[in-house]
């Protein structure tokens, strides 16, 4: 049995009343206000939205990056305080450590877990061939396509084998085609390793493939506004994107965004407020 | 590889530079402003500094010269590095360290040189000291630069894979800051030499800056150059083997040279 086929025991998410307040002072606003919602274990749940409208930050809350202002946020019952390695997060761009090479970086986990060399890299190395990358082990990060960064990524937050997968348009930054790849991959690897996913897009048929559940979200304060159940046979393929039914529900999910146009928002990240690039060089060199 | 074809230039360069001190020290070239009259020749700068690599001279001043930028400047990669980790991570330690520094930073080590005299028991310490102030703040305001542009995404990530603050500090911190950390360290290796000789002019008893100056005062003009070349050699050897060092601790990182 390879190491990734280990049983995961995917989390149930409960959010009763849920805010979450960003900024300071006069310039705090509500990111998202008074969400109830709960998703099963091992549901696949995409949350759809508009640049800004607080996605993001609720995804930031549930790695517990950010804290809620009111209500409840629970994972499998208990209350979420602070970053856990059972909830896995993927953001936009990699944050795989430039330092280490492909391989120590998907160990990185089980390092923290105290594991020795030999174990984890062991278990790292069936990790990268889950998602393809087992000749580009012992390269840098920065050696590696976007796509691959990502698929590292991916490898890098399933080998601790969490109880929830948040991503953060992870394939935002991706050419199309590329993209499509790698939403097949993701869904071939759920399929392995299932856990619960919330995945976080602004991209209608990126939603409406992956997902068995699309939450659509409105723009601040972010809300819920639609709760849609897809029944698509899987595994799906590319083809689905044509079929009747999905181009209704595309249709449907386009009206329900256009409401809010004419407002465009500053994008929210899940560490909160987007800060400047470089942070202000306070002393002169 | 471009290496190649760029060489020739450089010699040119150099050798007309040569050339022009040659020239210019032969016919004691007196442009007013400035003046070559007492310039020694290329060829008895030549001639000194064989003359001092054969006397028993050579190896008392640069043992004490090398002995004390070691010293001084090992003090100062810890001091800097550690308050710089410090600093950059806490912000009870900016507010309470940062300041008195701030107010330190810019006074010249130079101007430390009388203090240091009367602090210290002995002009050693007193010229470690100085050497220690040049190559503190450099490595110091580096590290600080280099921990708070950390990217933030890269510990939020680590902590989600489980990472504490300790490992945080090894595994994210720590090699984040180090290309920073290293430019610190080859620009202080630079000053700390700067700030040693102009230490050991007034207060050694060995050591390079001494003989220089002690060559000015007994009218030993050629081996003044000799000094002076001496400390360009062993400044740039010792920044080199800095930046060589850094280099192979930072083997991810790699600036793109000029085309």
């Amino acid at each position: 049995m390879s190491a990734y086929e280990k049983a995961v025991e995917p989390g149930r998410i409960d959010g009763q009343q849920l805010s979450i307040r960003l900024g300071q002072g006069a310039q705090a606003f509500d990111a998202v206000q008074c969400l109830d919602f709960s998703v099963e274990p091992g549901e696949f749940v995409c949350i759809l939205g508009p640049s800004g409208c607080g996605k993001s930050t609720l995804l930031g809350a549930l790695a517990g990056h950010l804290q809620i202002s009111a209500g409840a946020l629970r994972v499998d019952g208990r209350v979420v305080d602070g970053p856990s390695p059972e909830r896995g997060m993927v953001f936009q761009h990699h944050t795989l450590l430039p330092w280490c090479s492909v391989l120590d970086n998907v160990a990185f986990g089980l390092k923290m877990q105290g594991l020795g060399k030999a174990e984890r890299r062991h278990q790292a190395g069936e990790f990268l061939r889950l998602v393809g990358l087992q000749d580009f082990a012992l390269r840098w990060p920065n050696q590696l396509s976007g796509g691959m960064q990502q698929r590292a990524e991916i490898a890098r937050v399933l080998i601790n084998r969490p109880r929830l997968l948040l991503m953060d348009e992870p394939f935002g930054a991706l050419d199309a085609q590329t993209r499509s790849k790698m939403q097949e991959l993701l869904l071939d690897i759920w399929t392995r390793i299932r856990t619960t996913v919330v995945f976080v897009t602004h991209d209608i048929d990126e939603a409406l493939f992956l997902a068995d559940r699309v939450l659509v979200m409105s723009p601040r304060p972010g809300r819920f506004i639609e709760d849609l159940r897809l029944d698509f046979p899987r595994p799906r393929h590319a083809s689905l994107l044509t079929s009747p039914e999905f181009v209704r529900l595309k249709r449907h999910c386009l009206e329900l965004l256009r409401h809010e146009e004419g407002r465009e928002l500053p994008r929210l990240t899940p560490l909160g407020l987007p800060s400047a690039d470089f942070p202000p060089l306070r002393i002169a060199l | 590889m471009n290496l190649l074809y760029r060489w020739p230039l450089r010699l040119v360069s150099l050798t007309a530079c040569l050339l022009f001190w040659q020239v210019a020290a032969t016919q004691r070239l007196d442009l007013g402003l400035i003046t070559f009259t007492y310039v020694p020749t290329p060829g008895s700068v030549l001639e000194a500094a064989v003359a001092l690599l054969e006397s028993s001279k050579l190896l008392a001043h640069l043992s004490s010269s090398l002995g004390r930028v070691f010293v001084g400047y090992l003090l100062a990669v810890l001091a800097g590095v550690l308050l710089g980790l410090a600093i950059g991570r806490s912000k009870w330690a900016e507010d309470s360290l940062l300041p008195p520094l701030e107010v330190l930073r810019p006074i010249p080590a130079v101007a430390w040189i009388p203090l240091a005299i009367l602090m210290f028991p002995s002009s050693e310490a007193s010229m470690i000291f100085i050497t220690f102030t040049g190559a503190l703040f450099p490595i110091l305001l580096n590290t600080i630069h280099g921990v708070e542009g950390v990217d933030p995404r890269l510990i939020a990530s680590a902590r989600s894979l489980g990472a504490g603050r300790l490992a945080i500090l090894r595994e994210v911190i720590i090699p984040g800051a180090a290309p920073s950390i290293v430019t610190g360290l080859a620009i202080g290796m630079g000053t700390s030499w700067f700030c040693l000789v102009t230490a050991e002019m007034i207060s050694g008893q060995f050591g390079i800056g001494y003989y220089t100056w002690e060559s000015y005062v007994i009218q030993n003009y050629a081996d003044i150059v000799v000094g002076m070349l001496l400390i360009g050699v062993l400044g740039m050897g010792s920044s080199a083997l800095v930046k060589q060092l850094g280099a192979w601790a930072t083997p991810w990182y790699r600036i793109k040279g000029k085309h």
